[in-house]
């Protein structure tokens, strides 16, 4: 009875703590401006069965895209002992669901193999980052906490997947000795490898091996929980809204800034809307901070968990720049959230002395070869090259802080029509003397 | 025997004038009209398109910037004046279908230009080719390159940016030769280095050159030939080349090149 308060105690804790971190996620997210990317719900949907469901982007590293189907697809399919864990917490009962009778040994085998899957995942995963070292995991933006974050999340899932087997093990030992409400329910398969370790045990040990691996496991899966908001690992939640709200429309394509179009118009004397009446003192171009980015790029910063694949393909970063794409992602969360706590401590209209340029330099931003490599390799569809654009705008539009010889180009162009110095008149001077062979 | 014939190119405000219409405009782009490595490129594209006597012309001096690298570097204001003045220009002789040799023009005309409500059909040159060569139109028979390796570097915005991998290898294709791909190709095709406003400044700072890594993959295949389809890579690998020491061994062409070559034009 008692423990049965405990857990829904527990339970309620966990899942209010939960809701409010996920509430100002959800709150951050929502400081962007808007865009538009509510179109072509059919396309959208398939995006997410395709990409974010079924992995399709993951298979491009196939060693790490099949662990991480592993470790993905395990935990979820874990979960059905989970929501027996569930109703026994709540209801007090032993092994709810082995009322299904022979095929309750079946199902339970079946998610004991899937947590053999995450434990293989997770083990490899942890051999890749810190024995073998892949340099995509070392770049310098991985500073101890992105290394810890990751470790800490992959040794969780081991130790809530092992307490599954000891769970199981002595719980079967339990029925074979036919000792208190243990009802016989069946072997198990793998954690029958696991009986000959407890088996000499005690009864009383048993069960107190049983129960601890219980609210171990529950506990456990209640504090990942929340610990999964403050960590790169919330990935597992916002990757599916931020495949589905993609951008479909193709790489190369750069948002428009229909705000200047009007003003451009009438500097070039063409007609306007007279009706529209835009203060273009009181606009502002490209991105600062966080509120001129769209509520997509913040979050694209959600969705990245720092796997570093399109660092690992961006030209600029394999060439020894201080660009890495990986990068930019984190500094905007990390920019957001600093946003988002001060919001919390000192209310919405607060603004501190800080920008995103205090996380990003202009030297990374003028690395970019807007290739798209990167957007084309993000496992999750985060659009990468949208930041720097934005950024590089507020720079040559609000600073005039172009890159001497970028601005060099721009006066030709504006002067002449071509990034070149030669005159517009000089255009046709290629088709000069051309001749053809004719064959007789 | 072959007889030399002076090819006058059709533009765009004579035509007009005389009441005529042709079915294509030719962008040239600021590298065709003048980087001069680059206007071998269009030259030997207007050849192909007299060879086939396609009804084209181009604007001439009443061409300008596309605004792509503008509008890459940051300055849209200039991208959009260029944009709309260029619009302005096409929507005045009717402009319906736009060929480019140049995969920047190519992406801003056909994916940024509408958003100005500048609506054309737009082609690269290598699509124009695929459709020749598949109609029938464009045949190679030469064995000028047969014993020739040639290795194809996608463009950024042809490839990743636009979806567009096969155009350029079903051209190669019907050359008699053979094609080795780098180790990185189509979606994975490492940059050249030059997109992005890259071109028009120096590197940051950084351990080597993006161009000097693309072009050891070009090395690595061996090949005698890297062809191209960008006015910015044709420039990033023949620098590359010449670092690498290579330039006599390695020929630097644009897929335009090749086919005038192999047509003997």
């Amino acid at each position: 009875m008692i423990s049965t308060i405990v857990f829904i105690l527990m339970l309620a804790v966990a899942i209010a703590f939960f809701t409010r971190n996920v509430r100002k996620i959800s709150r951050n997210i929502k400081l962007g401006k808007d865009i538009n990317r509510k179109d072509n719900p059919v396309k959208r949907w398939w995006l997410v069965f395709k990409v974010a469901i079924f992995q399709s982007k993951m298979m491009g590293l196939p060693i790490a895209g099949i662990l991480h189907v592993f470790v993905y697809a395990g935990f979820i399919l874990v979960n059905i002992e989970m929501l027996e864990v569930m109703v026994d917490g709540i209801t007090g009962s032993h092994r709810a669901f082995s009322f299904l009778g022979k095929f309750y040994p079946v199902i339970i085998s079946a998610t004991e193999f899937f947590a053999l899957l995450v434990i293989i995942g997770c083990v490899v995963f942890l051999f890749r980052r810190n024995v073998i070292r892949l340099p995509r995991f070392w770049k310098p933006e991985m500073t101890s906490w992105p290394r810890l974050d990751a470790n800490i999340i992959l040794l969780t899932e081991v130790v809530l997947m092992t307490s599954v087997f000891f769970l199981n093990a002595s719980d079967y030992i339990l029925q074979t000795r036919e000792f208190g409400h243990y009802e016989q329910v069946g072997s198990f398969f793998l954690s029958s490898f696991f009986v000959p370790l407890i088996q000499n045990l005690p009864s009383e040990t048993l069960v107190l091996i049983d129960r601890s691996c219980w609210w171990l496991h529950i506990a456990g899966i209640m504090l990942f929980l929340n610990y999964i908001p403050y960590s790169k690992h919330f990935h597992v939640f916002v990757s599916f809204p931020n495949v589905y709200f993609s951008k479909l429309e193709p790489a190369g394509k750069i948002a428009n800034m229909p705000s200047i179009t009007r003003e451009i118009k009438s500097m070039l004397g063409k007609p306007v809307d007279p009706e529209e009446n835009v203060d273009m003192a009181a606009m502002s171009f490209g991105a600062q901070d966080i509120k001129d980015l769209t509520w997509k790029n913040l979050m694209d910063a959600y969705s990245c968990t720092e796997c570093g694949r399109c660092t690992r393909v961006c030209p600029a970063n394999i060439t020894g720049k201080k660009l890495s794409p990986r990068k930019l992602m984190m500094d905007a969360r990390d920019r957001l959230e600093l946003t988002g706590k001060n919001i919390d401590k000192k209310g919405v209209d607060y603004k501190d002395d800080k920008s995103l340029f205090d996380f990003i330099s202009a030297e990374e931003l003028w690395a970019c070869t807007t290739c798209n490599a990167c957007t084309n390799e993000c496992p999750v569809n985060i659009d990468q090259v949208s930041l720097v654009i934005e950024m590089r705008r507020y720079l040559v539009m609000e600073k005039a802080a172009a890159p001497g010889e970028l601005n060099a180009i721009f006066s030709n162009i504006e002067n002449n029509g071509a990034p070149w110095q030669f005159s517009q008149q000089d255009r046709l001077l290629w088709a000069n003397e051309l001749y053809i062979n004719e064959k007789a | 025997m072959a007889e030399k014939r002076k090819i006058e190119v059709p533009v765009m405000a004579d035509l007009f004038a005389k009441g005529e219409k042709p079915e294509y405009l030719l962008w040239v782009g600021s590298a065709g009209a003048f980087d001069d490595r680059y206007k071998k490129v269009i030259r030997a594209f207007v050849k192909i398109l007299t060879h086939l006597n396609v009804s084209y012309a181009v604007l001439g001096v009443e061409e300008s910037s596309s605004g792509d690298v503008a509008r890459r570097a940051g300055n849209e204001m200039l991208y959009q004046m260029q944009t709309l003045t260029n619009i302005d220009i096409l929507k005045m002789y009717e402009v319906k279908k736009i060929i480019t040799c140049d995969p920047h023009v190519y992406n801003t005309f056909k994916n940024e230009y509408p958003d100005f409500d500048g609506n054309f059909e737009v082609i690269h040159h290598t699509q124009f080719l695929q459709k020749m060569i598949a109609e029938g139109k464009l045949k190679i028979e030469s064995s000028l390159l047969k014993d020739k390796t040639i290795t194809y570097h996608d463009p950024c915005y042809l490839g990743r940016a636009n979806g567009e991998y096969n155009a350029p290898r079903e051209v190669l294709d019907s050359i008699p030769s053979t094609l080795k791909e780098m180790k990185r190709n189509r979606s994975q095709a490492l940059c050249c280095g030059a997109g992005g406003g890259q071109m028009f400044k120096e590197a940051e700072k950084g351990e080597k050159e993006v161009f000097m890594e693309r072009t050891e993959d070009v090395l690595e295949t061996g090949a005698n030939i890297i062809v191209t389809a960008c006015p910015y890579c044709m420039v990033m690998m023949t620098d590359g080349l010449k670092y690498k020491n290579k330039e006599t061994e390695i020929k630097n062409y644009d897929i335009a090149e090749l086919i005038e070559q192999s047509l003997e034009l």
